[in-house]
């Protein structure tokens, strides 16, 4: 027996092709080579229920497929260019890309200062580190649902609150001035912790050694700031921002349940727009043209970002 | 970068001893106190929507109109979303049927993390160790799932499954739940089999083992850990999600987020009975989010930071 283990050893170590399945080794037998598409068979499976439906979706957006038009013929780009000329999409591609970057550029500024803040190893912090993911875990359709609450200006409290400061009136989500600003301060509540987890897991991966030196050297805490932690957190950031930005170019819940789009088509953005064409007014092929575009910008601006990515790992690699 | 952050586990404390040099240590603790400041505000904007939440779950109804801190705490709210109208004369329950959504969002959470388990552990482990032509083709199909806007899929998916029958089933919402589980397991799984060392396996097989046993008794117990915390993180996104079951589902399988948002839409009085549905819909949440913190960031991320 020993030796037989002895010789399955020395094969290995010749032959490292014979441990790894490879279905393009002509060497392995075929249910060898198979295996790795066997073992990943029932994934696929369920990914082309998945994927049918998408291309589907490319493809209705080139007809006119309503549901009072069952008998749909393709018509080409016709809806993308009907909704290029519709002022409509450009209010909705506003409130989209508003939507998306203020979010995430006020979630990754407050969420920087929360990071660097929890950052050391008080008591509190060690408290307020767990504490901290409570809005993330909820689901956002409650959290929205708790903030429309405490905006209710029956048994809300903010305007309460707002009254010391003479601001009892304040309309929130109700106002088209302030809607915006309303469905992203829920946001911000939500998802600041996405970015202060991810940034405090950058934090307390950081190396000592250059922090030191900089201390010896003499540097200023914004130097080392500059020069140390924010290159080095760099690769975090980024990652933070392209789930943050992502996620919120196609963020549906939260506008959905504080207003449904409204007051009038104010909060309107991109899903929100999909989601009354396509699904309540059945009009697919246009609702779908909507969800298209977005798909596509949602694309071209991860693939920026992943090469960013990329720059400030090595970036970081090297200090 | 990666490898560094798992050996240095020790935090870099800038506050205390780090980056910032002062000269008197009078200036160093007023700074301190600051910070401290400025941590506890952030902290009262994030919790106290949650506290004001259990606040108001616990006023009775004539109370509820007052913004009175003080106030003499009922559970009446919570019996009335779980008993029910009948056991409680004059309160009213506008959702008596409240539990059934409850045990909707359990049955269709827990199964679509089973199945995205069952099938997505073999798929992460043929992606982390087999070479094969297509691979990084497919994994990239299956991250795409998490950044694809879901009424792209949605839409079309409501006239199948109209066609098909899959409309408001569980058989339909859990297929399509692993548009969510699915992609979050295959990826941080396959991080954690990378994680392993190809020398185990090779050691094993030389012992003797089979090709199917390395993997059932070794590398399965490796990655437990690490599956237990994805598959719980996957359990909490299938629960958090609404946009499917709203569309895809109707009354026989609405979940608790679906449910929670109709309660506010048709009655306007109960708020209070709202604020106590909501937090027993957020408390499973909360506790899981609690157990698996650790792997939390690596979860979030997809393996792409291994906090």
């Amino acid at each position: 027996m020993a030796s037989t283990h002895h010789n399955v050893s020395a094969e290995l170590a010749i032959q490292p092709g014979r441990f790894v399945p490879d279905p393009r080794d002509l060497r392995q037998p075929l249910s060898v080579r198979v295996r790795p598409y066997l073992i990943i068979g029932p994934a696929l499976l369920l990914t082309v229920g998945i994927l049918y439906p998408f291309g589907l979706a490319v493809y209705y957006s080139l007809t006119n497929y309503t549901l009072s038009n069952p008998n749909y013929s393709f018509v080409g780009f016709l809806n993308y260019k009907m909704l290029l000329t519709d002022p409509e999409f450009y209010h909705s591609a506003k409130v989209t890309l508003a939507y998306a970057f203020s979010a995430t550029a006020v979630e990754t500024i407050l969420g920087l200062g929360v990071a660097l803040l929890l950052n050391r190893e008080t008591p509190l912090a060690r408290v307020l580190r767990t504490v901290m993911i409570f809005p993330l875990m909820i689901a956002p359709v409650i959290g929205t649902l708790i903030w429309k609450l405490m905006m209710q200006p029956s048994v809300g409290i903010l305007n309460y609150l707002l009254g010391f400061i003479g601001l009892s009136h304040f309309e929130w989500a109700a106002a088209p001035q302030t809607a915006l600003f309303s469905v992203v301060l829920v946001d911000v509540w939500i998802y600041t912790p996405f970015i202060s987890l991810l940034l405090l897991a950058g934090l307390q991966s950081m190396p000592k050694e250059p922090f030191e030196s900089a201390r010896v050297d003499g540097g200023s805490a914004w130097f080392t700031f500059k020069n140390l932690t924010l290159p080095m957190l760099a690769p975090f950031l980024i990652i933070a921002v392209i789930f943050r930005l992502i996620d919120s170019l196609k963020m549906f819940d939260v506008i959905y349940a504080m207003t449904g789009g409204g007051p009038g088509q104010t909060l309107m953005n991109f899903p929100l727009q999909a989601y009354y064409y396509g699904i309540l007014y059945m009009n697919l092929s246009y609702g779908l043209t909507y969800m298209i575009i977005l798909w596509a910008i949602v694309y071209l601006i991860s693939q920026i970002l992943v090469v960013y990515w990329g720059k400030a790992q090595q970036r970081a690699a090297g200090l | 970068m990666h490898g560094a952050g798992r050996c240095a586990v020790g935090m870099v404390d800038h506050g205390a001893d780090g980056g910032i040099n002062m000269e008197s240590s009078a200036r160093n603790r007023f700074i301190q106190s600051l910070l401290t400041v400025i941590m506890l505000i952030y902290f009262a904007f994030a919790l106290f929507p949650i506290v004001w939440m259990v606040l108001i779950s616990l006023k009775s109804q004539p109370e509820l109109f007052t913004t009175k801190f003080v106030f003499k705490p009922t559970i009446e709210s919570y019996k009335a979303i779980t008993i029910g109208l009948k056991y409680l004369k004059g309160t009213g329950s506008f959702r008596p049927d409240f539990p059934r959504f409850f045990l909707n969002s359990i049955i269709i959470s827990t199964a679509s993390v089973a199945i995205s388990v069952i099938v997505g552990v073999p798929a992460a482990y043929a992606l982390a160790r087999f070479k094969f032509p297509g691979k990084e083709n497919l994994a990239f199909t299956f991250l795409s799932f998490r950044f694809a806007p879901e009424l792209s899929v949605i839409i079309p998916l409501s006239i199948l499954y109209r066609r098909f029958g899959l409309y408001d089933t569980y058989v339909g919402i859990i297929w399509v739940y692993q548009l969510i589980t699915l992609p979050l397991l295959i990826w941080v799984l396959r991080g954690y089999f990378e994680d392993i060392s190809t020398e185990i396996e090779q050691a094993a097989m030389t012992d003797g083992y089979t090709y199917w046993e390395v993997f059932w008794k070794i590398l399965l117990p490796l990655i437990r850990p690490g599956l237990a915390a994805s598959a719980l993180l996957a359990f909490v996104f299938a629960w958090n999600n609404f946009i499917f079951a709203m569309i895809l589902g109707g009354g026989k399988v609405q979940t608790v987020t679906v449910a929670a948002l109709s309660f506010l839409a048709s009655e306007q009085a109960h708020y209070n009975q709202m604020a106590a549905a909501s937090l027993i819909s957020a408390v499973p949440q909360i506790i899981l989010a609690l157990i698996i913190q650790k792997s939390l960031v690596r979860g979030l991320t997809f393996g792409a930071v291994k906090g």
